[in-house]
Order: structure tokens, then sequence, then C-alpha cells
């Protein structure tokens, strides 16, 4: 079983589109959807849930105002700013319950945070495994692990060959929960100077993390000067640029059908996709 | 007036409006840009600052003096995030699972634990025609970007026009940056992505309590559906940017719109003069 992570640092370079090509591509797989705060890979997929889970990380401190003499110690042991007014703004509490030790009355107690759902799903490409993060929620790359866990159980149950993982951006917390262990990262990038500024800090956490990446350069026809300096930057750190995908209306076209783009078009866009499915699962040896 | 630009989606556009919008105001304002999408700054690539001060942030992380330390276990008891673990005769501190909260050192019985900063990031100040420019920068392999969107907005000085770049996503990192402005552009696109991701963060201003209002990018492309959301969730739509490959050329060199089509500052100040006309009273 081989887990494939698709990346991209700078957001909107085309994770999910590929994501969604590669489920119609593969054989033997389950999708996980890691971009657990503004998840979309369902909107290609249409999934029919079969199972939802709670989920529930962190806690938010309360005050009893009952108990409450205001002496304000609360308010300045917070680095948080997260109570004023003896009132704890949830927004700002980060859940580390300074508040409530600290507290001589005994008025703060700690509640535990209902902070999404998770949800095992069918869609017509084989099961999905997503989540949606509660508005304003803390902890995503808590559910990140989550459904990644779920995943990989399925996976192993039902002996599947492949796990496909939609990333979120960035390089933060929910990204390097998506990343631990992998067998593959596929980065996303556009040649724009902020796609490669963002590839160039996506390519490092890979490396800080061990793992092997491929480089796919989107709407590659967009800049084609910027493509080659790609193209250059990959092999001077010995990364593969796998694939030129070139700037195409049939992705929009295909997303707003709600259909992979492999799917809806045959053109160059779907051939340079099925191209790299076919270099990733021979580099991954199966 | 603190306006801050965010999405939910990314690539739709965020670093586009909050650059321009700061380069139009810049002649007839005096303007701050925060960047505050620490994890992918972006925002100096088309400002070009000269930058003149750089600041490492650090978090507070326990330091056990071991001489001090009777080994109760009070720290681990009360660290929320499972940073410490009290062994029979040694305390192991997982410093990338520290928050900074303080609580185990003051909770210490024996005053043996002292706080050392932990580089986690970098603050950059400087100045880009005009404009005060701040951003933060997470160091490769760091998880926790809050506490580095919080040390930009230190810089947020009152009396100024404040537009902050936030990262895409609805979770803590936009949270941070986005509460406290007095407004919310955010910035779309007219696909079935767009529409799914502003609902969200349409959902996130408003749990903030900050008004919003729309700019759909690429517009003409995908379907109308953003446009009946925003209909029928009131939210005005300020500034429909055309798809154009002209925009995506100039975009991919790093050059401002409103300096490779110039028409577009008119365009942005506009922007600026309807968003403060719906921006609450008490900011203006």
């Amino acid at each position: 079983m081989k887990e494939i992570v698709v990346l991209s640092g700078k957001g909107g370079t085309g994770k999910t589109t590929i994501v969604a090509s590669f489920a119609a591509l593969a054989k033997d797989k389950v999708m996980v959807d890691c971009d657990v705060d503004a998840a979309d890979l369902h909107l290609l997929l249409q999934p029919v849930i079969k199972d939802s889970q709670e989920f529930r990380s962190g806690q938010t401190a309360i005050i009893d105002e009952a108990k409450c003499n205001q002496c304000g110690l609360c308010q300045d042991v917070c680095r948080f700013g997260a109570i004023k007014d003896f009132k704890v703004a949830l927004v700002s509490c980060e859940g580390c319950g300074f508040c409530f030790h600290v507290c001589p009355e005994g008025a703060i107690s700690m509640q535990e945070n209902l902070s999404g759902s998770w949800f095992i799903s069918d869609t017509r490409y084989g099961p999905l495994v997503h989540a949606r993060l509660g508005v304003a929620q803390e902890n995503s790359g808590k559910l990140v692990t989550v459904v990644r866990q779920n995943a990989k159980l399925m996976a192993e149950r039902q002996g599947l060959s492949y796990i496909l993982s939609d990333g979120p951006p960035g390089i933060g917390c929910p990204v390097i929960s998506s990343l631990s262990g992998v067998n593959l990262a596929l980065i996303v990038t556009e040649p724009t100077l902020s796609g490669m500024h963002d590839l160039d800090r996506i390519v490092g956490v890979c490396h800080h993390f061990g793992v092997p990446a491929l480089v796919c350069i989107n709407k590659y026809d967009l800049n084609e000067e910027n493509t080659l300096q790609i193209e250059r930057d990959c092999q001077e750190r010995g990364i593969e640029a796998a694939s030129r995908i070139p700037f195409d209306n049939v992705v929009t076209e295909a997303l707003v059908k709600g259909l992979p783009v492999v799917e809806y078009s045959q053109d160059k866009v779907s051939r340079q996709i099925e191209r790299l499915w076919q270099t990733i699962s021979s580099s991954l040896g199966e | 007036m603190i306006v801050s630009v965010a999405s939910g989606k990314g690539g739709t556009g965020k670093t586009l409006v909050a650059t321009n919008l700061a380069l139009s105001l810049a002649r007839e304002d005096r303007v701050q840009l925060l960047d505050c999408d620490v994890e992918e700054p972006d925002a100096h690539i088309f400002l070009k600052p000269v930058i003149h001060q750089s600041k490492p942030v650090f978090i507070p992380v326990p330091q056990v003096d071991e001489e001090k330390c009777t080994h109760c276990g009070k720290c681990a008891e009360v660290c929320a995030y499972h940073a410490l673990a009290v062994l029979k005769n040694w305390v192991l501190v997982f410093h990338q699972l520290c928050h900074g909260c303080g609580a185990c050192s003051y909770l210490c019985p024996e005053d043996a634990i002292t706080e050392v900063g932990r580089e986690i990031g970098v603050v950059e100040i400087g100045n880009s025609k005009g404009i005060e420019f701040i951003h933060g920068k997470l160091n490769i392999g760091e998880a926790m970007a809050p506490p580095v969107v919080r040390e930009v907005k230190k810089y947020i000085k009152p009396g100024r026009t404040t537009i902050i770049d936030v990262a895409p996503g609805t979770s803590c990192p936009v949270v941070e940056a986005v509460k406290g402005s007095d407004f919310c552009l955010l910035v779309t696109e007219p696909t079935p992505f767009g529409l799914n991701d502003l609902a969200l963060a349409v959902e996130m201003v408003r749990e903030l309590g900050v008004s919003c209002g729309v700019v759909l990018n690429r517009a003409g492309v995908g379907d109308n559906k953003v446009e009946d959301y925003c209909l029928k969730e009131n939210i005005p739509i300020l500034l429909q940017i055309p798809l154009d490959i002209e925009i995506a050329r100039l975009y991919s060199q790093g050059i401002p719109l409103v300096e490779g089509m110039t028409t577009y500052r008119e365009t942005f100040l506009k922007l600026f003069h309807d968003m403060a006309q719906v921006v609450p009273q008490r900011a203006r």
C-alpha cells in the first residue's frame, strides 16, 4: 500500500483537480481529503456519506459568574488575551487551562470542544474519508491525523494499493500532519514568482521530514520562462519535475459539471494528468 | 481602518487585491501592508520592500532545572498539549508541542521551570513605495503559525489604513489574522470550489463579528452561483475582476496590476471608497 499526498505550498494551483483525476485513473484506492478547513474534493467525487463521527479536540475555558470575585488573576496570566472583563473570548482561547488552574475561587471550568466532524463515504471511484472542521476551530492537524488513520485502516483491511490524499495549502500544522510518513509528495506548482517562492518552502518541508517529492507544473504555458526556471531549480535540488500541464478552460468547465477533468475531456490536460499518474504509479513500483 | 483580505480557497487573488489596494492608496493615505500569510508570504514579491529590520519570533518553552525538580509531575499534569512528560528522574520536553502558555513554570511548586525562547519564525519590517511593509515568515518544519501572526499584528498603528493579507483556509492562522479587523474582503472565483470555500469563510467572519464584502476574481469563467449566493446572503460584491490572461502574466512576473495596467489604480481606489461606505461607522 502506497500513500501519495498532493501538496502545493501556494493555494489554488490545482491540487484537488489532480487528486480527483487520479481518483478516476487509479485502481484499488481510497481517497482522503486532508484540507479539512476548506475541503473541496467532495465537490468532484460526489460522495454518499455512510458513517459520520464527531471530532472532539481541545478545550475552552468557561467562567462561572456566580463564583467569580473579579480578582483578575485569570486575565493577568492568560498570554492569548482571551479573557476581558471576566469573559472568555472563544476565538482567542487556546485551551491551555492556565486560568482554570490558578483561579482561587474555582470559578473556571474547561469544556471540551466539538471541533468538527469526519466522514466515511462511498463515491463511484471508491471510498473517501473526509472531514469538516467547525467554524473558526483549531486543531486542524489533529483532524488530518484522524482522517489519515482511518483511510489507512480501510486500505489495510481491504488490501488496497493506494491512499490518494488531497493536502492543504501552506507549510504549517495541517501540512505537516498530512505529510509525515507518506511514500510520495506530489507538489503542484504554477510558473508564477509566488508559486516558485512557495514551492521552494514546501520542498524544504518535504526534505525536513524526509519525504520524497515530485513536482508538477500546472498552467506551464502561462510563463514558459518561469517554467524552465522551475525545472532547472528542481534539477539542482535533485527533484524530478515530472509533468507540464497546459492552461485550459476545460478544467473550470469540468469543475462546474462536477467531474474530474480526465472524465470530462480527452484533450491535452487530461493526457498530461494520465501520463503523470503513470509516472507516479511506476515510480512507486506497483 | 483595518481591512483583512481572506478567501477560504487558495489562489483566488488575495495577495493581488491586498497589494494593489495598498499601492493605489499609498498616494493619498498612510498605508500599512501586513502579510499575515506567514506560511507562504508572497506580498513582498510584488512590493519589493527595502527591509530595514528583522526580528526573530520566539515562543517561550519550559526549561527544567533538574537540581530543583522533585519529579512531582505537576507540570505534565497541567500541560494541555502534552508537551511535558515526567519520568522517574527526568523531565522530557517536547518543544514542538508547546504553545508557550506558561502554566508549567508558574505552577511548578519547586520553582524549577524557567522559560527560554525557541525561534519559530521571523518578522521583517520595511518600506515600499510609501507603504509601511511588515511580514512574518514561519520557519521551515515549524507547525504553529498563529504566534508569528500575532507578532506581525503588533505593528498595527491606529489611525493608519492597515491592509492584512491572510492565509487561505478558515482555521486558527486565518482567525488570528482576521480578528479585530473592521472589514474583511473575501476574494473568490465563480466556480464550485470558490463558492464552497467562500461560504465557509463567510461563516468564519460572521463568527468573529467582522462585516465582509466580496471581490469576484476571474469573473466570466465558471457559473453564476457565487452571485446568487451573495444576493441571498446580502453580501455586497464590491469588485469584479475579469478573467484576463494579461493579468495572469503580470502576476506571474511579480508585476503589480496597477503598474502593468494603470487604469486599475482607479478601480482599487473605488473599491476602497465603496468599502468605506459599508464599514461600520466606528471604524472610519
